[in-house]
């Protein structure tokens, strides 16, 4: 079975591309070839970001965030956090530095010593983005990370992305199944059908950055998730036949 | 309300033992019932005080047995484990020989090995060892196997080698999992040095408790027969609450099983 279809899909440096489809459309198989976990059947997947480094994977250039936050329980949050960095061999007190650092930025400063079980679920997410940014990464790729979140963490934590992506300047796709989301959070959004999956849309986010929750409220995002929901609709549609 | 709770938890245990250790003593003396039928425990209590050091002697010999087998059930068998979960090849073409020297009763394979194994504790300690090390083996190679797909991914992401792997990811998922196996194997190596020395008989110069039972019954010493079981038993005991105490300090931090509010 062909889970995804002919995919053309371009990601320039900078970008917050947002994949947003149903459920089954081939989402998290398209973001796992874009970080190498999944080998596609046929054609090929070019990384700029590859260019220059050494090993298949060009470890530590992808940051990965996955649905779940994916921590390891027996290891403290600093532990779980100091991971790609320890893999990658080098594991000292600038690396210690780094890990607090991502931390703070998550607003996490003070929980190193803590336990993965001891942390909210929201909480436990963002000790995975602190992971997924502490090697710096150019290409961060996020699997629906907040769909089993609270409104309001969730809403809290699209900022804190937000403001991430800003200061550090990496290249991200985000996987949702949110309109609202994808719309808030984006710069452009590819909306895939089902069955099998393919780019029904590609279409640019023309909204002011940076964003903040005023956005939510206003006219222009309204209209924009009208827009990108009349595209989702039809590309449904599209799949059911 | 915890501490009440803790209190009946350490309480009721006893306060039924103690009934039942009353009820029994109490039928022995009204029902006349001869000691080398069923002695009360006023006898047995009797029996390990008299022969009490000499029956520790004997103890000493089938520990000393238990423990080198349980030993070499959770190295051997932690390292089949692992040698499992590095090739499915090799576990597929030997587990079912594991399962074999599981399931084939140990009282029918002893005398073999004590003929083929000249040396008697050598012997006993093959015996105690097939008995114990299938759990440690089971439960690891299902640990090792047993490690989240998300993580794996994110470890071949950061270009992670296989030692690194095994290292941070497979070994501590595994733990908990090789603790439960060591839990179950604790008392099977018991049973097993104790029916490798039934096998046995005298087999060589020391002899373990269990050739002591078997002493006893012929001799028809019920009391001491008796005491010998109840060490056996203690000693059962022993084993299991130390490994739990090692479990629970190994894991406490993280695993659900040994957290402080686990029970409550």
């Amino acid at each position: 079975m062909t889970a995804l279809d002919a995919i053309d899909l371009d990601i320039g440096r900078g970008e917050f591309l947002s994949l947003l489809g149903p459920s089954g459309c081939g989402k998290t198989t398209l973001l796992r070839i874009i970080a190498g976990l999944s080998e596609p059947s046929s054609g090929a997947r070019h990384l700029a970001v590859d260019r220059g480094n050494h090993g298949a994977h060009a470890a530590g250039r992808i940051g990965f965030v996955f649905q779940d936050p994916t921590l390891m329980p027996w290891s403290t949050v600093e532990g779980n956090v100091l991971l790609p960095l320890r893999l990658a061999g080098h594991l000292g007190a600038a690396e210690r530095e780094r890990a607090a650092a991502e931390l703070r930025a998550v607003g996490l400063a003070g929980f190193e010593r803590v336990y993965p079980r001891q942390l909210s679920g929201g909480m436990r997410m963002r000790v995975s983005i602190a992971r997924a940014m502490v090697t710096d990464p150019d290409l961060l790729l996020l699997d629906e990370p907040f769909a089993a979140l609270d409104e309001i963490t969730r809403m809290t934590l699209n900022d804190d992305l937000l403001r991430l992506w800003a200061s550090r300047r990496a290249t991200v796709v985000f996987v949702t199944h949110s309109v609202f989301e994808s719309v808030y959070l984006s710069s452009r959004i590819a909306v895939m059908s089902a069955r099998p999956g393919r780019i029904a849309t590609d279409l640019v986010v023309n909204l002011p950055q940076p964003r903040d929750r005023g956005l939510r409220t206003t006219p222009a995002y309204a209209a924009t998730c009208a827009a990108v929901s009349a595209h989702l609709g039809r590309a449904m549609a599209a799949g059911v036949s | 309300m915890r501490g009440r709770v803790r209190f009946w938890r350490v309480a009721a245990p006893i306060a039924v033992g103690v009934v039942l250790l009353g009820l029994w003593q109490a039928i022995v003396t009204v029902e006349n019932v001869p000691l080398y039928i069923l002695p009360g425990p006023i006898a047995i209590a009797g029996a390990l005080w008299t022969d009490g050091p000499s029956l520790l002697g004997s103890l000493l010999v089938t520990l000393r047995i238990t423990l080198a087998a349980l030993a070499a059930a959770a190295i051997l068998g932690g390292a089949i484990a692992l040698l499992f979960s590095l090739s499915r090849v090799l576990a597929l073409s030997l587990f079912p020989y594991a399962v074999i020297l599981q399931v084939t009763p140990i009282v029918a394979i002893a005398p073999l090995i004590i003929i083929w194994v000249q040396e008697p504790f050598l012997a006993l300690l093959v015996c105690a060892w097939i008995v114990a090390f299938f759990p440690i083996v089971s439960n690891t190679t299902i640990g090792l196997n047993s490690a989240d797909r998300n993580l794996l991914a994110l470890f071949r992401l950061y270009g992670a080698t296989p030692a690194q792997t095994l290292r941070y990811l497979k070994l501590p998922t595994a733990l908990p999992y090789f603790l439960a196996g060591l839990r179950i194997s604790g008392g099977l190596a018991l049973i097993g040095a104790v029916v490798a020395e039934f096998v046995a008989g005298t087999g060589g110069t020391q002899t373990g408790l269990a050739f002591r039972i078997l002493e006893a019954g012929y001799r028809l010493a019920i009391p001491r027969l008796f005491a010998a079981l109840f060490l056996l038993s203690a000693t059962g005991i022993a084993i299991y609450l130390v490994i739990d105490f090692i479990s629970r300090l190994a894991l406490r931090r993280w695993h659900e099983s040994a957290l402080d509010d686990a029970q409550e």
